[in-house]
């Protein structure tokens, strides 16, 4: 029996995971990413082995991904980003052909051939519109917790238009809105909209086709995804809500064990 | 006596001003604007006449500038913030061909004739990356009053470079240098320095011509007053009654409208404002 982990250091959050022989995910981990990554990646591979009854000696290779990829002492491997994204979502969705994925800081789109191959792609990470951090402080200027953002949402019967410019003048946009009576949940959904018409553009600018997987933390809110579905039509997956954010860790895990595959197969054959 | 008032509804500050009819300033205000902006007008209204000793009465025009101008619901007249800066501007330093008015939500960069009408402008208005929300993000992320920021900066020797453009990233970014064992006043030279350079990038697109202005709620600040100082290579114009401007502006315009001059002025101004934005 082997096992090989991915991590994926973050702008906000730091996801581990670990995968069996057949590819299954045993053991995930996850937590903030902080200004320690070392202690975060070591932090939430502990967590992982712990849920997958592990020890370390048994996880035979570890690959890191995500912008703190190159900061991690124990990593066997370092993979990119997009490269980690793409095998992650195609283990899941083998016809995946665009990948979105919602960061806390930044948001991703790219296009990938028949072959998983990424093709094109467009990042965001110099604006807070248009991540994580939007719903975040939207949240915040409501009085919510990130926690809340879901429940919240639900409870919504129509959406209150947002600009989405900008993740601070939001403020303002939030307070007028709410001055006017309007209920925070039905902002919160306007934010959400705001979002996704983004997350779309993003989409469109590499030439986006179905089938379209959406990852990242924020796909957890059911209003998320179905305001998704909406824009896009059909061929929409979504990863189950245990693992939406692990997608990249578990395609770093995977190719962690192609990596292993390949270092023995010229021992292997000489043996 | 009569008197002549200006309102500024600024997206953080409302400011007032009254002045007499010498256009010696009798009364000005200060408070925050908060979310009732129709009150937060009038009570900057107020609470300038209180000081001046004016009656309402007295009071022959009023104009309101500002984000929030059509809700000085008393106001004779509105005028933009721009217009009203650069009015203010020229009055206080009459060589004035440059504003730069950084306040808490929005940048602007105005070019002013001799006549201190103006010839363009451009602004900061989609994104709150340098403007001095940029700086509230600091000094909330260093648990710092706005106040201390400046003086802390000042300090600064080895600024550290700020890589992030958006002010919701700047907090972790600040965050992070603080992490790596950077000084605080190291960290917030180094913010200073960021929005300098949004600042003059502004400045540049308007083109600089001195002597330039310093106007809006960050003139306040010593450490960006420098930073901007040494960047544009020559000596900002900064009063204590800069942080005011558009109030003044705005007073002054209404002092001219009362005596019957200003009509002309100000709808000439917002004129060459239409054809700057065209």
């Amino acid at each position: 029996m082997r096992y090989t982990a991915g991590i994926d250091i973050g702008s906000v959050h730091t996801k581990a995971a670990i995968i069996g022989p057949g590819g299954q995910v045993v053991g995930t981990g996850i937590q903030a990413t902080g200004f320690r990554l070392e202690e975060a990646a070591q932090a939430t591979f502990e967590q992982a082995l712990d849920v997958a009854g592990l020890d370390p000696k048994q996880v035979a290779y570890l690959a890191t991904t995500g912008f703190g990829r190159n900061l991690i002492s124990f990593r066997d491997i370092q993979i990119t980003d997009l490269t980690a994204q793409s095998w992650g979502a195609r283990s899941l969705f083998p016809d995946t052909r665009t990948v979105l994925d919602v960061g806390g800081q930044t948001v991703k789109a790219m296009r990938l051939d028949e072959r998983g191959r990424v093709r094109s792609f467009r990042l965001n990470d110099k604006c807070a519109a248009g991540t994580g951090a939007f719903l975040e402080k939207t949240a915040h200027y409501l009085g919510y917790g990130v926690e809340e953002i879901g429940a919240l949402v639900d409870r919504s019967t129509q959406a209150v238009p947002i600009s989405g410019v900008c993740a601070v003048f939001a403020e303002s946009e939030v307070i007028n809105h709410l001055t006017q009576g309007e209920a925070p949940a039905d902002i919160m959904h306007g934010a959400m909209v705001s979002l996704i018409e983004r997350s779309v553009r993003l989409m469109k600018r590499v030439q986006m086709e179905p089938e379209f997987t959406l990852v990242g933390g924020i796909m957890r809110f059911p209003t998320m995804v179905r305001v998704m579905r909406e824009n896009l039509g059909e061929g929409v997956n979504v990863p189950p809500e245990e693992i939406v954010q692990f997608t990249a860790a578990i395609g770093g895990a995977i190719l962690a064990g192609r990596r292993l595959e390949k270092l023995e197969a010229p021992r292997a054959a000489t043996a | 006596m009569p008197y002549a008032a200006g309102v500024d509804v600024g997206s953080t500050q409302t400011k007032a001003i009254v002045v007499d009819d010498t256009s010696a300033i009798v009364g000005r205000s200060l408070i925050p604007t908060g979310a009732n902006v129709v009150e937060a007008a009038e009570n900057a209204f107020r609470a300038a006449l209180d000081e001046s000793g004016a009656a309402e009465s007295d009071i022959g025009f009023v104009i309101g500038t500002g984000y929030g101008r059509y809700k000085v619901e008393f106001g004779d007249a509105q005028v933009t913030e721009i217009v009203c800066h650069a009015r203010g501007a020229t009055q206080m330093f009459p060589d004035t061909r440059t504003v730069l008015d950084m306040g808490g939500q929005d940048t602007k960069a105005i070019r002013v004739g001799s006549g201190g009408h103006v010839l363009d402008f451009c602004m900061n208005d989609k994104c709150a990356a340098g403007t001095g929300r940029f700086l509230q993000s600091a000094a909330a992320a260093l648990s710092l009053d706005l106040s201390e920021l400046g003086p802390t900066a000042l300090r600064g020797q080895r600024p550290v470079t700020i890589s992030t453009t958006c002010t919701v990233f700047a907090e972790s970014e600040v965050l992070s240098w603080l992490a790596r064992g950077k000084k605080i006043e190291d960290i917030l030279l180094g913010v200073h320095q960021s929005i300098g350079n949004r600042s003059f990038g502004l400045l540049r697109r308007v083109g600089i011509e001195q002597q330039t202005t310093f106007s809006g709620g960050v003139t306040r600040n010593q450490a960006m007053v420098e930073v901007l100082n040494e960047m544009l290579g020559a000596k900002l114009n900064v009063s204590p009654e800069s942080h005011f401007m558009g109030a003044l502006g705005a007073a002054f315009l209404a002092l001219e409208r009362m005596n019957g001059a200003g009509q002309s002025v100000a709808a000439s101004a917002e004129a060459s404002i239409e054809e700057a934005r065209e």
